[in-house]
């Protein structure tokens, strides 16, 4: 799985070189369909690594890039969104009013301390929360749809801190 | 034709897939009562031609044993091995110190079809306390045997006995071709388990309805939750509710014509009720705090639910019309997911005491409030039908079990399955006798 993920990285980097390179000449709307379809693979091989910035995403378009970060961590029990969280949902609001053909996936979700159908609610709550923003943000709600998994599908397997906080997340999928 | 062939073998595989996960949960008593009552119990009487028979007298002694009340006393100890009134010789069992001799016959009356007798003694007052017999088809020896073991116990606890029930589960399998989910029905013994659902997606939250016909769940297999019942016998579904956002937590009504549940369509997760005859949905809460996990009151006047608006979950509860909201728990950091005792007088819950999360009992009169596991992750407690034990999820080595409590924590059993996790379990209501006679 990591050998795959590390491929997949860098294809991703290969790719976006070269869509990088065409894009400067090509208009920049197919440049930026070619940048979401490389970030989408990325992201189906497990890119868990919190998709830190691989240098390639600021050359693909001008306005708008696709944010690398595709996921926003919170606290225990809480959907209230930090400053890092704030910036992550701000560069998706700033591609997606860009790209009003996009449709957003918000997947809530949160880690397996609590109750089922508490914590249901609570990835329901962290979905709304970043959806609200978003459309404070100009995204129109017709295009973001918010789907809570609450403790059932989480990133990390672990019963500690370090794989409950991973858990504790809104996945924004598209 | 290799197209047949392959389907063939496909078909093969999943069969032989769902035989080798439908394994029987193994229960283990891991705290016993101190002193249980001493009971011998006879191997029953075997007549009639054909193959070897379930003796229906050792699923009697696996269940009283099993209880953590019965110190069943071993069958090689036995100086007679009576079928009948005539031969039993009380004598034989004071000297074994036993309080109570279980005695019985099966007999084959006609093919597939038995009939069993059984006589419970008290060795001291050397008289009969109860004595039954059953006519049956193979395939209900097992139940008979549930059946004698429930008689066993209130006799001699006078208390009801719950052996003759069913648990309903949700078990998790991590499989070479991903994680497989599913449904589960078993006796209250872990045997006989069938498959009620079986997805790729997540289960949770069986509830089941009055007289155990029908079960409630919240099932993934369609990307999100939605609520769906289910006929146990034919397995005959329906959905009910697929609502926009969350669709979870069902609860039936004790007289079974309402469901409770908890829906985020109107903006947040708030509980409901909905008519199944109707099909009209009533609003209960309106807030915008998280009220959820919604439990009937067993005279269905009264809902026990979890809300956050005091800032964590706590466990509330109000009249099933939605008035008179009242706070329950003051104890712990955090409470959820309530569920009355059968007689109404208690509540079990998860409470939340330094970040570990146990199975603790309410006393509605008096409020005295009682912890009564100490692993750190439980979860899903629900009171067997007669109110004696409790029955919830943990998790053993990072697997998950089930494992019961009874409710003054003398006794504790845990339930595992070899392969894969077990969770959700919730304990069927009784459901109906088979005639017995004399």
């Amino acid at each position: 799985m990591k050998n795959v993920r590390y491929v997949m990285v860098i294809l991703f980097t290969l790719s976006l070189a070269a869509c990088g390179g065409g894009a400067a000449v090509k208009s920049e709307a197919p440049a930026d369909e070619q940048g979401a379809a490389g970030v989408e693979t990325g992201a189906a091989g497990g890119a868990g690594a919190e998709g830190e910035a691989l240098g390639g995403g600021t050359q693909v378009a001008m306005a708008a890039p696709r944010p690398e970060k595709m996921r926003v961590l919170f606290e225990f029990d809480s959907s209230a969104i930090d400053s890092e969280s704030r910036a992550i949902i701000e560069a998706h609001a700033a591609y997606l009013v860009a790209n009003p053909n996009v449709m957003v996936t918000l997947q809530g979700h949160a880690d397996e301390r609590g109750t089922r159908e508490y914590n249901l609610a609570l990835g329901e709550r962290r979905g709304v929360s970043v959806e609200r923003m978003l459309r404070v943000l100009g995204v129109s709600s017709e295009r973001l749809t918010t789907i809570s998994y609450g403790e059932e599908n989480p990133m990390a397997l672990g019963h500690n801190e370090t794989a409950w906080r991973l858990n504790r997340r809104v996945e924004l999928a598209y | 034709m290799p197209k047949q062939l392959l389907y063939v073998l496909s078909f093969l595989t999943i069969g032989l897939h769902s035989v080798a996960s439908q394994a029987v949960l193994t229960i283990e008593i891991t705290q016993s009562a101190e002193v249980g009552i001493p009971v011998a119990i006879v191997p029953f009487g075997l007549e009639g031609e054909g193959r070897p028979l379930q003796n229906v007298s050792e699923i009697v002694a696996a269940d009283l044993a099993r209880s953590g009340r019965f110190s069943v006393i071993p069958k090689q100890d036995y100086l007679s091995t009576p079928h009948t009134n005539n031969d039993v010789v009380f004598k034989d069992w004071r000297l074994l110190k036993a309080e109570a001799l279980v005695i019985g016959n099966q007999r084959e009356v006609s093919p597939g079809k038995f009939e069993v007798t059984f006589r419970l003694y008290d060795v001291f007052r050397e008289n009969q306390l109860a004595g039954f017999r059953y006519t049956v088809n193979v395939g209900s020896l097992r139940r008979v045997a549930h059946q004698i073991s429930d008689i066993v116990y209130e006799k001699l606890t006078g208390e009801p006995g719950a052996f003759n029930t069913r648990i309903a589960y949700v078990t998790r399998e991590d499989t070479a071709s991903g994680l497989i989910f599913r449904l589960q029905v078993a006796d209250s013994d872990g045997h006989n388990p069938i498959t009620v659902l079986k997805s790729r997606q997540p289960i949770l939250s069986p509830s089941w309805s009055r007289g155990g016909k029908r079960l409630a769940y919240v099932s993934f297999e369609s990307g999100r939750s939605k609520i769906y019942i289910q006929n146990v016998a034919d397995q005959k579904r329906q959905l009910v509710a697929d609502f926009d956002g969350i669709n979870g937590a069902p609860a039936w009504s004790p007289n079974g014509r309402r469901l409770a549940m908890t829906l985020s369509k109107d903006g947040n997760a708030e509980i409901y009720v909905l008519d199944l005859d109707t099909r009209r949905l009533q609003r209960l809460t309106k807030n915008h705090v998280i009220d959820t996990e919604a439990a009937w009151s067993p005279d269905g006047r009264a809902i026990v639910f979890t809300s956050d608006r005091a800032g964590r979950p706590q466990v509330y509860r109000m009249k099933a019309n939605g008035s008179n909201v009242e706070r329950l728990t003051f104890e712990g950091r955090s409470n959820a997911r309530p569920s009355y005792s059968p007689d109404g007088q208690m509540i079990t819950m998860v409470t939340e005491i330094k970040g570990r999360y146990h199975i603790a009992v309410l006393q509605l009169k008096g409020k005295q409030f009682q912890v009564l596991s100490d692993t750190p992750l439980d979860e899903s407690p629900s009171f067997a039908p007669n109110g004696r034990m409790i029955l919830y999820a943990t998790a053993v080595g990072g697997k998950g079990v089930l494992a019961s409590v009874s409710s003054d924590g003398r006794v504790r059993q845990t339930y595992r399955l070899e392969d894969g996790d077990v969770r959700e379990p919730a304990w069927s209501p009784y459901n109906r006798k088979l005639e017995l006679k004399e």
